[in-house]
């Protein structure tokens, strides 16, 4: 028992977020009772569409809104009760790499200040040579040349742009890193290069990454295991071997079968069998109810309007449908 | 003996050029197509690589930008054409589908309005005439309910939804030739699927010639028939798709397919990448741009850019289209 305890990063249990509606009545449910956990040196894929609840997720962790229920233990605290001063120190092994990476960085700073500031808030004893040391240590990781230091934002490609965001996520060696579609707006020649370095980056320094993607082949290249997300509920997680090759939820499986292949021939051969899933996510503001995939699943059953499927293990991967057993076999 | 289609468009040797502070900037360079009805054609590049430029240079749309060459819809030339000869094709003959559905429709505006705008315009047609028509699209479209749609406003419906709206205004005046640019980018993953497979239905039903640009192979692959792969405001490889996929002959186009993850079966520890960043505007190199990042670049290749050719080789069919920009006449797979 002891052994699992430290082989998990974090551990979120019954997170729920909600917003409240216009002036009077009524709630978004964003995340609804999500429980997850990220081993020590592990990437976690959290995918769905938008309206999901994946970019939902990444705030409440990062304490961007607030959770109106449930917990999440990182470094033996709950990450959601830390106030003022606590907070504000766990927030050095908490790091985040947004999507939009000129949008996060500001446009004002040249890269030396940018790389630098957390090292300026976190480690103020650092003398101004050995400041500048780790500036261009971290600088030349991500790829950058020193030159790059005094230069401003808006000099760079959006691939440059991502390994400064990537440098100074890294600079303080947080514990766990949040990329929120780390490489989504990169350019396709981009995007692969930014992969491969996150990826180096994790091995190199055991990091435990929460991976927020859209894009599931990112995600098979990127993640140890994956949590697919749904209207704020959590459909599946599993390993990434097991998900992509025998996905156990209805929802997954459309996901897949919904992915572009880049081969005419299989492509087509696919688009004759597989039938597209129809519609799109319902509003929040009144999800189905039941299970909140039943209004597109192929599979439904009156079972799933009237009871919400519980988190259940079946082969690799814990699954709420109560079909579960039927996915795949036509 | 067939007699060969009417071409509806032919461009030659189109280049369009920015005013830069020193130097003319280059966007789109030597560029020729030709489509005919039905056609589903797919541009496939990174930013910058003037796909979109190429796209709005059919329409008219490049303000400020010098042009030369030849755009011809129909035998007649519309480079340098008068902007009421324009008017005439824009969106009447030539239509256009934008990337983000909520900045393509007015937010005031009722769907109503927006989806008959265009076709009283056109067609001249009475209030009532062009109502019929409109609600006869949104059906065409795959939009439920369209008695009520008509008179909601773009906040009110989702981004699929939106996106089908999109289609139907671009495709209500019947035009000949559609342009798409990354017309489901902004969209999710099985929303994308439903509008792919809603515009191959569009093509097949009214002979349409589609032109799609997308930066996703994936999204190309589906539905193009032929495909043109452009890097630094030229085309590099075109061929049919089956061809293209599976016998690419053009370094980039190699370096992109390689640098995809499959869904399925054996997965690399690294990803193969094209090393290094497109070539600016304002620097490109005197040779082939992509010799700065190619693995088979030799001497001839910083010298001068190479032409557009045909590819014969064993594995090109008879007869095919192929062509590549490329100086290296080896097997892919050798890069160094």
């Amino acid at each position: 028992m002891t052994a699992s305890v430290t082989a998990t990063a974090l551990a979120v249990e019954h997170l729920s977020v909600r917003f409240p509606v216009g002036s009077s009545r009524g709630w978004l449910q964003a995340l609804d009772d999500v429980s997850f956990s990220v081993l020590r040196g592990e990437t976690l894929g959290v995918v769905g569409e938008s309206g999901s609840g994946k970019s939902t997720l990444a705030r409440a962790l990062l304490r961007l809104v607030p959770a109106s229920a449930g917990r999440a233990q990182f470094r033996g605290v709950d990450l959601l009760a830390l106030k003022g001063a606590e907070l504000r120190s766990m927030r050095e092994h908490l790091q985040i790499i947004f999507q939009d990476p000129l949008a996060s960085l500001d446009p004002r700073m040249n890269v030396g200040e940018i790389i630098g500031e957390p090292l300026r808030e976190f480690r103020p004893e650092l003398t101004r040579a050995a400041h500048r040391e780790r500036v261009l240590r971290s600088l030349d990781r991500v790829g950058l040349l020193p030159e790059h230091l005094s230069r401003y934002p808006h000099e760079f490609s959006g691939g440059q742009a991502q390994r400064i965001g990537i440098a100074r996520a890294l600079m303080l060696q947080p514990e766990l890193l949040v990329c929120d579609e780390p490489i989504s707006a990169l350019d396709a020649s981009i995007k692969s290069q930014i992969a491969n370095l996150l990826k180096d980056l994790q091995h190199e320094f055991n990091l435990s990454v929460l991976f927020i993607a859209h894009d599931l082949a990112a995600v098979r290249f990127s993640c140890d295991r994956i949590l697919v997300l749904y209207l704020g509920r959590v459909m599946e997680i599993a390993s990434r071997d097991s998900l992509f090759a025998s996905p156990r939820h209805p929802y997954t499986r459309a996901l897949l079968q919904a992915v572009p292949i880049a081969d005419p021939l299989r492509a087509r051969a696919r688009a004759r069998t597989a039938t597209p899933l129809s519609g799109e996510i319902p509003s929040p503001l009144s999800p189905p109810s039941g299970c909140v995939f039943r209004t597109r699943c192929p599979l439904a059953i009156a079972r799933c309007a009237a009871e919400r499927p519980r988190l259940r293990r079946l082969g690799g991967s814990d699954v709420a449908c109560h079909r579960a057993e039927d996915v795949g076999q036509g | 003996m067939s007699i060969p289609p009417e071409p509806l468009l032919t461009v030659r040797d189109l280049r369009i050029a920015y005013h830069g502070e020193t130097a003319p900037l280059p966007v789109v360079d030597g560029v020729d197509l030709d489509l005919a009805a039905g056609d589903f054609l797919g541009i496939v590049g990174e930013s910058g690589s003037g796909k979109t430029q190429l796209l709005l240079a059919l329409l008219g749309l490049n303000a400020g930008a010098r042009l030369h060459g030849s755009i011809r819809y129909r035998g007649e030339e519309l480079l340098g054409a008068t902007e009421p000869a324009w008017r005439r094709v824009r969106g009447a003959r030539i239509a256009m589908i934008f990337q983000d559905p909520m900045t393509a429709l007015n937010p005031y505006l009722s769907i109503g309005t927006q989806l008959t705008e265009g076709v009283r315009r056109h067609r001249a047609l009475g209030r009532a005439a062009a109502w019929r028509l409109a609600l006869e699209m949104l059906d065409a479209v795959h939009i439920t309910d369209p008695g009520r749609r008509m008179h909601q406003h773009p906040h009110e419906l989702s981004g699929g939804m939106r996106q089908r709206i999109v289609i139907a205004m671009a495709m209500i005046c019947e035009p000949e030739i559609i342009l798409a640019d990354e017309p489901t980018t902004a969209l999710d993953v099985t929303v994308q699927a439903q509008i792919l497979s809603l515009l191959q239905e569009l093509r097949a039903r009214t002979r349409v010639a589609l032109v799609l640009v997308s930066h996703d192979l994936g999204v190309i692959a589906e539905v193009a028939d032929r495909v043109a792969v452009m890097y630094a405001g030229r085309i590099v490889e075109q061929a049919d798709a089956p061809t293209l996929f599976s016998a690419a002959r053009h370094p980039y186009t190699e370096g992109l397919q390689r640098s995809i993850v499959p869904l399925e079966g054996p997965l690399p520890a690294r990803l193969p990448t094209i090393g290094g960043l497109p070539p600016k505007v304002t620097a490109l190199p005197p040779g082939c741009a992509f010799a700065p990042r190619c693995g088979y670049a030799w001497e001839r290749c910083v010298v001068a850019p190479p032409p557009l050719t045909r590819v014969s080789t064993p594995d090109s069919a008879p007869g095919s289209e192929h062509r590549k920009a490329c100086y290296y006449e080896g097997l892919m797979g050798r890069a160094r």
